[in-house]
């Protein structure tokens, strides 16, 4: 076989196998509902209501992939290309990664877990009290929106939204940018009366004007997310926050709307690349700090994946997390 | 010599917001591109206002590299919609070549 053509055999079953996933099991990767729900294990939360706090999954994937790269990382390329065409035939009766679950400790888990549980208790300290929708909450597609999986993704996102009317959902508070983005721009075009209100949990803390307790008088360095910053327009929120919580933000040279993007949404399809992207925008990140601020998880995860020990990269909710509820 | 598919101009042609044609090859969206595509717009902009679809096909590994990030769309003079055009095109050889309806 040669090379273009294997490469294009690859690309195709990687498609199909996300057409796949989304459509049999209604996520990106096949994983049990609970591996989803279990960061919300004793907070209290509601069931359902008019007002969610919908996670889309992105947290809780972040240690999944780090897994799987770093299994894939072992394989050589063909290897992998032979799998992906193997997942995509028995992905539909077996759940296989099912495997790679019960490897993802809780270790690895909790820091991610521990983001969505502290930004309940942000959202808490506005007076808001969210409800969730537990095993009834999907991912809401955007991977397979951006690829160009129309059908598979149309298909998808109208499921999605007759949950969310079946539930009684008038708004839904984000946790991450890509959701956000597919929820509020793409959904109410492929998905017809869609009127949901959609607001990143960014914005409704940027509004409340919560009280600081332990402030942070220290320096970081903030990465804005290409979709937050360009397709959201989501760029003082983050700052406004963050001053507020004491820290100094230092600015790379591109950033706000001129940010320069992790690597993370070519992941999937060419994780090489993926890397030298992530690798670019880490060194204009770290010629101003060691520290940096993230704001959305395939951000962190990619920026994580290129990172020096020396360096630390942080998830925006912890950073405010110890500064307004006074813990880490 | 292109094989030029009227198809591929035609359901192009139904998408309003595809708008590859305001495009006047300035080069500042390769210029800007993090992944280094400097195909991108220009070129194979100029491959679909042809309705040349092998090339197309040929560089569908371009077409899926896009990042989408929108740095080019953000500083494009014309106004291009830069990664909805991509998209767009992701779309196309999804459903015509890969056949993932
Ligand atoms: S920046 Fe806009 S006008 Fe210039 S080459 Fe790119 S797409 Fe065309
Ligand atoms: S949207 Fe695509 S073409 Fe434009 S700068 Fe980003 S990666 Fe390059």
């Amino acid at each position: 076989m040669n090379t273009a053509s294997f490469k294009e055999d690859y690309k195709k079953d990687i498609l199909a196998l996300l057409a796949q996933n989304l459509g049999f099991r209604g996520s990106v990767l096949p994983l049990p509902s609970r591996y989803f729900t279990s960061w919300a294990k004793g907070l209290g939360l509601r069931r359902g209501g008019e007002v969610v706090l919908y996670t889309g999954h992105m947290y809780q994937l972040v240690p999944v992939i780090r897994l799987m790269e770093e299994q894939a990382k072992e394989l050589a390329p063909e290897k992998r290309a032979r799998l992906a065409r193997l997942a995509r035939w028995i992905n539909p009766v077996v759940n296989v990664s099912a495997f790679s679950r019960f490897m993802v400790s809780a270790a690895a888990r909790s820091r991610y877990e521990r983001c969505l549980q502290n930004i309940v208790s942000l959202l808490r300290l506005t007076g808001l009290e969210p409800g969730y929708l537990y095993g009834v909450e999907k991912y809401a597609g955007a991977l397979a929106f951006d690829l160009g999986l129309d059908g598979p993704f149309g298909r998808h996102a109208a499921r999605v939204a007759r949950r969310l009317r079946d539930k009684g959902v008038k708004e839904i508070i984000t946790v991450d940018p890509h959701t956000t983005e597919v929820f509020k721009n793409v959904y109410p075009k492929v998905v017809p009366g869609f009127d949901i209100r959609v607001r990143s949990y960014l914005e409704v803390l940027a509004e409340a004007n919560i009280e600081v307790r332990l402030p942070w008088e220290e320096e970081f360095v903030f990465h804005d997310s290409c979709v937050y910053a360009r397709y959201l327009g989501l760029i003082d929120e983050p700052r406004r926050l963050l001053e507020a919580a004491g820290v100094k933000v230092l600015e790379p040279d591109q950033s706000r709307e001129l940010t320069h993007c992790c690597g993370g949404p070519v992941e999937s399809l060419f994780p090489e690349r993926a890397e030298e992207v992530a690798r670019a925008r880490m060194e204009q990140l770290i010629s101003l700090g060691r520290r940096v601020i993230t704001a959305c998880p395939i951000c962190w995860l990619n920026l994580e994946r290129v990172r020096d020990p020396r360096v630390e990269v942080f998830d925006i909710s912890e950073i405010l997390a110890a500064a307004f509820l006074g813990k880490i | 010599m292109i094989r030029v598919d009227e198809r591929l101009l035609e359901s192009l042609a139904k998408d309003k917001d595809f708008n590859a044609q305001a495009c006047f090859n300035c080069g500042t969206c390769s210029a800007l591109c993090p992944m280094g595509l400097g195909l991108l717009p220009r070129e194979l902009f100029r491959y679909v206002l042809l309705g040349a679809r092998d090339r197309l096909r040929e560089l569908s590994d371009v077409i899926f590299s896009c990042l989408l990030c929108r740095l080019c769309e953000a500083n494009c003079p014309r106004g291009v919609r830069i990664t909805h055009n991509i998209r767009t095109l992701r779309s196309y050889l999804v459903k015509d070549e890969y056949r993932i309806l």
